[in-house]
């Protein structure tokens, strides 16, 4: 993984003193609290419900071993014991205390970590696919070009107060696990006739209050150009992006306004006089990005190891986690494990400083050191042999990280919501843990298959419940809690956002009503066919009729 | 009484009267005016008299040709977090070739000041009730950074790492 040099320990270094004197200055009441507001939150810091939140980077989603245990310690030292993984692959902690934050950042800049850019106006944390680098349907590794942008987005002068945040997502394979489609902007890695590498460019996308899908704009950008024309991109929204209004101000809203083409026209203009420029990334800045991200020292192994056949035979249990929670690696003799951070009681994404150490621990002992984290809120040990993977299954299991459910209905993605954060109309957590609840039988699971539910606490929409298969929006109606259920939406290339079904329902219904919407899917689905499919070629109406008609009695 | 103003990493007196509203006409002397009135008035006065402030919406392309003969262009910061000014500065400079004095005006603070000077800005107009001798400190709150910008000419990246 990218390691930082002098110059990127000095960056850090220096924001955490500016941000120690910005801090100083606020509680000195030299900073009022507007002015203080923008500042604090392009370094993570929210204030929260109970207390500030500060959310730690985490760049594409890379972790070390060493990082994990610092995020441990953190953990324990200035907060709960606790923290809680995102859905854009960062770390967040949700009880520090104000005057402690400076501190929290010395020490992450220890470990090359920091909180630059993960909230406010400015361009957020780039994210790609959690399987980088070993994903068999790989064309490049996205994370060379990912670190170019997070080193080309970090303090970039002239986009340091956007009309609003800014998301970038990078995806290197045929399968986009990336959601390219609902960012700000989308790259999808092609290679062109020539076999060079370059681009699609996808403007527009995004979720939150008015979800809509990216327009390509471009549909090869040469790699060496990817700078120049971020620069111009980011130049036009940032001049005509709406600033009156902030529901409206994301890039999505003027690219409608302006038409995909219009915006496009206007992108092109601008990076006509920016092209070829300094800013052209040369062949040997990749090159040396691309050092960062060799492969670690695989062994040369046969697949199919008979230990391991031996234990699958052995251990329905252990056979079933393999299906569930392993990929197939590039490299035969290894696999890629998803630890779930789903299991039934425990709210989505959250891990203690214990089970942190934990895994930091199995990085070392089975994956390189290295792990990574995904945008549906779990953690991958990326380079497991599989002759390891029964003593690791073994430990996950313990430590609760070993629920086979990944891609399953209980691998709910899921916002912090009303219990902690300050912008949502109602809880999540419970209600995610409700449904974990009513299907927590394993067997009934896997005979569903494969389901993606996805839960927000409010329209910012930060459970992405526009693209779940099923998704759940938390909303206010009169000061009490209700929920708003959503059909179709999917991620990756075919990317749809999900439809309202109707009213929405009190918490106390929503079980019942996911396990309706269940029942019409198993009994109108062909063999073998998915939830989304089979939603797909029956329509919304089968569904609204079994779970209206019921909640009339 | 002359107000300061950050110019060149130096607090000096500023010679230059601000001119907000463009009905309210021109004063003699060195005068920084609204766009509008700029247009109308610039044939009629001394070059090195006159110069002009831009608001965030306006376009600095209009700036294009008188951009050799312009000693002062202001761009106003209405709130600290409208960043449009930012990329007005970068276009002024290294589009248009701008090389006269450029000033941030507005709700101008020392936490904006490094990045304003990246992009571009020489001299800084603090809101009034800051400290200019206090709020200087704010230019050199990093000692580099990864990209082109007006002040980098090259990024980091074409410099040996």
């Amino acid at each position: 993984m990218y390691r930082y040099d002098e110059v990127d320990f000095r960056l850090v270094n220096e924001r955490v003193a500016q941000f120690r004197d910005q801090t100083r200055r606020y509680l000195a009441g030299e900073l009022s609290e507007d002015e203080f507001r923008p500042l604090r939150l392009m370094n993570g810091l929210y204030v929260q419900r109970h207390a500030p939140m500060l959310r730690v980077a985490v760049p594409y989603g890379m972790l070390s071993s060493r990082q994990v245990r610092k995020l441990a310690h953190i953990a324990r030292t200035y907060d709960r014991g606790y923290g809680h993984f995102t859905t854009r692959q960062n770390l967040q902690f949700n009880w520090p205390a104000l005057e402690t934050v400076p501190d929290i950042l010395a020490e992450l800049a220890e470990v090359e970590m920091h909180a630059i850019q993960t909230s406010g106006n400015c361009i957020r944390n780039t994210t790609t696919d959690q399987f980088a680098g070993v994903a068999a349907d790989e064309l490049v590794d996205p994370r060379p070009y990912c670190e170019i942008i997070r080193q080309w987005s970090t303090f970039h002068p002239e986009f340091t107060y956007l009309p609003r945040k800014f998301k970038i997502a990078v995806s290197g394979a045929e399968q986009d696990r990336a959601a390219t489609l609902v960012h700000d902007i989308g790259l999808h890695a092609v290679r062109n006739a020539e076999g060079e590498v370059g681009f699609r460019v996808i403007v527009g996308g995004g979720l939150g209050r008015t979800p809509m899908i990216g327009s390509v704009i471009r549909e090869f950008l040469p790699a060496k150009h990817i700078l120049t024309y971020l620069d111009a991109i980011l130049r036009v929204y940032n001049r005509f992006g709406r600033r009156d209004n902030k529901y409206k101000a994301r890039i999505k809203i003027l690219v409608k306004a302006m038409t995909a083409d219009g915006f496009a026209a206007k992108v092109e203009e601008e990076w006509s006089h920016l092209k070829d420029g300094p800013a052209t990334v040369p062949d040997g800045e990749f090159a040396r990005m691309a050092e960062f991200f060799t492969a670690p020292a695989y062994e040369t192994l046969n697949a199919d190891d008979p230990a391991f056949t031996a234990k699958l035979a052995e251990s329905p249990a252990f056979a079933r986690w393999v299906a569930r929670n392993t990929l197939k690696h590039k490299v035969a003799g290894y696999r890629a494990v998803t630890l779930s951070l789903k299991a039934t009681g425990v709210p989505p994404g959250d891990a203690t400083a214990e089970q942190l150490d934990a895994v930091a621990d199995w990085a070392d002992a089975y994956s390189f050191g290295e792990l990574r984290v995904s945008h549906e809120q779990n953690l991958i040990l990326a380079d497991v042999r599989e002759t390891d993977l029964f003593a690791l299954w073994e430990q996950a299991r313990a430590a609760g990280f070993a629920t086979p459910n990944i891609g399953l209905l209980s691998d709910i993605v899921c916002c912090p919501g009303g219990d902690f954060c300050s912008l949502a109309n109602a809880k999540s957590i419970p209600i995610a843990a409700a449904i974990q609840q009513r299907f927590d039988n394993l067997d009934y699971q896997h005979d569903i298959g494969e389901l993606e539910l996805n839960m927000s606490g409010c329209m910012n929409a930060c459970g992405h419940h526009h693209i779940g298969h099923i998704g759940i929006l938390g909303v206010d109606k009169q000061g009490s809690e209700w929920y708003q259920v959503s059909l179709g939406g999917s991620q990756g290339e075919h990317a749809s956002l999900g439809k309202v079904i109707g009213p929405s329902f009190a918490q106390d219904a929503m079980p019942d009503v996911i396990e309706k919407i269940i029942d019409v899917y198993l009994a109108q689905r062909h063999a073998d066919e998915r939830f989304i499919d089979t939603f797909r070629r029956i329509g919304v109406e089968p569904f609204k009729e079994k779970v209206y008609a019921q909640a009339a009695h | 009484m002359p107000k300061p103003l950050i110019k060149d990493r130096q607090i000096i007196d500023d010679a230059w009267t601000l001119v907000r509203d463009a009905e309210a006409g021109a004063p003699a002397g060195p005068a920084i005016l609204p766009l509008a009135l700029w247009k109308t008035l610039r044939d009629s006065r001394a070059a090195a008299d006159t110069g002009v402030w831009l608001a965030p919406a306006d376009d600095p392309a209009e700036l294009a040709g008188a951009a050799a003969e312009l000693p002062v262009i202001a761009v106003d910061f209405p709130q600290f977090a409208d960043g449009r000014g930012y990329s007005i500065g970068r276009l002024l400079r290294e589009r248009y070739g701008f090389a006269g004095e450029l000033r941030a005006i507005g709700d101008v603070l020392r936490d904006q000041l490094y990045p304003l000077e990246q992009v571009g800005f020489n001299a800084f107009s603090l809101r009034e009730d800051r400290d200019p001798a206090k709020d200087i400190a704010g230019l050199h709150d990093f000692s580099l950074g990864y990209q082109q910008t007006f002040l980098r000419q090259q990024p980091l990246f074409r410099h040996a790492r």
